[in-house]
């Protein structure tokens, strides 16, 4: 199955009347790897919550396109089911909703009506992934991230994506929290994903990260634009450099996204 | 009020009633001292909620229910209340004011296990059932209701386990109002004696949506010296029934009351669940959940007091409003003097579903003693957009979303409820309110 392409053309957002993005022009294609990189409060949480369409956004200009349709008509639940799946950077916890229901519900309504997952073929599936993650089956029973760890929560976005299997998968730091061998296995499970039909899009921090699953294009996120974009050797410079050399290159003397130009 | 709450029924027609029944002279004179207590009583004062304009006066007192040869014969919406498949045997049904079905295992008979309507009680076993009827845990002469109770008393059961038995099936009983304008003036006793052990199960329905009828139900619950109760209720009474619901427990030296009640009336409703901890090591969880709805107004409390060493009570109550539906949660912790090293935990917990629903959390700790612990959480509050954002982030529906967060915020009481088919029938009835 050839992937999907998702395309971010001219994207602005506010929030609570402070434009944060001001112009985000991003495409991802199925089999590609994308990084966003950049520093703290530049708008790259902002840039993941808007495609899934998080309710406290307003997108006042741009456009986000799946496959040519208008992911912007679409509410959220339409949205996953369209292909795009995100990985939230804070995951909410849900009390008296276990993780296993709440896995299962996630599955079907990725399916028809009337042809939803048995119950048997889900456990195995629920199981063989959580085997892969390397996580204690009796999260499964546990109310939905309630009361779990950082790295907890990370290993559960993860299993969500491993069984719902989305054409777009947006990851939000799902590396931070998580001590060295919890980022080798979390990194197994996304690069298990990686084939023609799976494009996705990580944000992160390190370069740590990148060594595990290897991005095809990484971009620089600043004053809520891409500034910069290049391969895998970019995240490295970043990496040694930091991000001086960027803003000296462009000119930038603030790059937190919110400030008023 | 006074006028508002006089008694349709009169002193002849009480002592009739307990004439017919065959009761013993003891229960007579207690209703017709109840009777005279009526007119000179207050109402009860529910905290934050006033209930003078309620209907306490307009119902019929008796009924007859037909019996049942066979449970195939019940009607769906009380066959769903019961475990088929187990073939419990320990079950009671009442239909109006008649014992439609009633079995008991004859195993328990054997260990000398009373599970038996109220006035068969009194007549078989007066003496115990004299030693308990509205003494340790309520008094006739508490408030106007509790009189009135006491005179009119028209249904119930009494459980009785002895010494040393321990239940492993629980005892069901459905109480079935079946007449639309039939009150139920029920009373439940249940007593477990030295180290014993029981799990009890009712449910109260009514159809009753616009015929009016009152319920003015009163629960006692003992539990003797190392003795353990197991408590489970699912009330859904129609919204023509205005229910006060007395549901108290005395446990002593070792002994544990557990409540879970479902609160699922859709009419106005106080209901007070007062539990007291008379012993040393004795303890309560008291688990409450509701759902309010239309234009209905309800008033919760849930109450332990602490008078034994090292005791524990722990309160728990989750209450969902929506429509113009009001609701008040008092959770009461008392520690009395000399309850040293006990500990009082509640917590009370109200999801909005409308921007005219009400809910109120009023938790208090009156604490008599240093030696102690005791804590309490109170939120009011609606469902979390972030977390609808979240479920919906996964393909799942705002409608399905909104409905995984309703039911497990309310599931950690559901859970409790200890029959399965009872459990399942709660959670459908959520669903009938939350929808
Ligand atoms: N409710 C809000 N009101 C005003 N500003 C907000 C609000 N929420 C977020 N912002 C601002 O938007 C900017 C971008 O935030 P965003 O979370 O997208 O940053 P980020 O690039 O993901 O940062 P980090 O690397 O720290 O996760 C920040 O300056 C933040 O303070
Ligand atoms: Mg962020």
């Amino acid at each position: 199955m050839a992937g999907s392409t998702l395309e971010i053309k001219d994207l602005h957002v506010t929030i609570e009347d402070q434009e944060i993005l001001k112009g985000v022009n991003l495409t991802i294609t199925g089999g590609e790897f994308h990084a966003v990189m950049g520093p703290n409060g530049t708008g790259k949480s902002t840039l993941a919550a808007a495609i899934m369409g998080h309710p406290k956004y307003v997108i006042t200009k741009g456009s986000i396109l799946l496959d040519g349709e208008d992911v912007l008509e679409m509410e959220v639940d339409e949205r996953a089911k369209a292909g795009l799946f995100l990985a939230m950077q804070y995951p909410s916890e849900i009390t008296g909703v276990t993780t296993s229901d709440f896995l299962r519900s996630s599955v079907n309504a990725h399916r028809e009506e009337g042809n939803e997952i048995s119950l048997m073929k889900f456990i195995k599936e629920m199981d063989a992934a959580m085997d892969y993650l390397e996580m204690d089956k009796n999260m499964a029973q546990r109310y939905l991230n309630t009361g779990f760890s950082g790295g907890e929560k990370k290993r559960n976005e993860i299993l969500q994506l491993m069984m719902i299997k989305p054409a777009i998968g947006i990851l939000d730091e799902i590396d931070s929290g998580l001590d060295i061998d919890a980022l080798k296995v979390v990194s197994k499970g996304i690069n298990k994903l990686r084939d023609e039909s799976f494009g996705c899009l990580i944000i992160t921090h390190y370069q740590r990260l990148l060594e595990y699953i290897t991005p095809d294009k990484v971009h620089v996120m600043m004053q809520g634009r891409v500034v910069k974009s290049g391969g895998p050797e970019l995240a490295q410079r970043l990496e040694a450099e930091g991000y001086e050399w960027i803003k000296e290159e462009l000119g930038i003397e603030d790059e937190i996204a919110g400030q008023k130009a | 009020m006074a006028i508002d709450t006089k008694l349709p029924y009169e002193k002849d027609y009480v002592s009739n009633y307990s004439a017919r029944l065959n009761e013993p002279e003891w229960m007579k004179s207690l209703r017709l001292q109840g009777l005279e207590l009526v007119d000179t009583l207050p109402m009860p004062k529910p905290d934050k909620t006033n209930i003078s304009k309620w209907n306490f006066k307009d119902y019929k007192h008796d009924a007859e229910g037909k019996a049942i040869q066979s449970l195939e014969e019940l009607p769906n919406e009380i066959k769903v209340l019961l475990d088929l498949d187990n073939k419990n045997q320990n079950l009671f049904i009442q239909r109006n004011q008649s014992v439609a079905y009633q079995s008991l295992s004859s195993e328990l008979k054997a260990k000398g296990v009373i599970f038996t309507d109220i006035f068969s009680a009194m007549n078989e076993h007066s003496d115990l059932v004299q030693r308990y009827f509205m003494k340790d845990a309520v008094s006739v002469d508490e408030n106007r209701l509790t009189a009135l109770h006491t005179a009119l008393m028209n249904g119930g059961v009494f459980v009785y386990v002895p010494k040393n038995v321990v239940i492993e099936d629980p005892l069901q009983a459905i109480f079935w109002q079946e007449d639309l304008e039939v009150a139920s003036f029920n009373h439940v006793i249940v007593v477990a004696e030295e180290n014993s052990s029981l799990t009890y199960v009712e449910n109260y329905i009514s159809h009753n949506k616009t015929e009016n009828a009152v319920a003015n139900i009163v629960t006692e619950v003992i539990a003797h010296d190392n003795a353990n109760v197991s408590f489970g209720a699912v009330d859904n009474f129609a919204s023509g029934t205005t229910v006060y619901v007395n549901r108290r427990g005395v446990a002593y030296r070792d002994a544990t009351i557990d409540w879970a009640l479902g609160q699922m009336n859709d009419g106005n409703t106080v209901s007070e669940n007062i539990t007291h901890l008379i012993g040393d090591n004795s303890v309560s969880h008291a688990k409450t959940v509701t759902v309010g709805r239309g234009e209905q107004t309800q008033n919760f409390t849930a109450k332990i007091v602490h008078f034994g060493r090292n005791s524990e009570g722990y309160i728990l109550q989750h209450g969902v409003m929506k429509d113009s539906a009001s609701s008040v949660f008092n959770g009461i912790g008392k520690i009395e003097h000399g309850a040293t090293k006990s500990n009082a935990e509640q917590e009370s917990r109200v999801l909005m579903l409308s921007k005219n629903a009400r809910g109120d959390a009023n938790p208090i700790l009156l604490i008599d003693e240093d030696d102690v612990t005791a804590g309490h959480a109170a939120s009011v509050g609606r469902v979390d957009p972030l977390q609808i954002f979240y479920l919906m982030s996964r393909g799942i529906s705002r409608f399905e979303a909104e409905r995984l967060i309703i039911h497990g915020f309310l599931a950690p009481v559901v859970n409790e409820i200890p029959i399965k088919a009872v459990r399942d029938q709660l959670t459908q009835v959520i669903e009938g309110k939350v929808h």
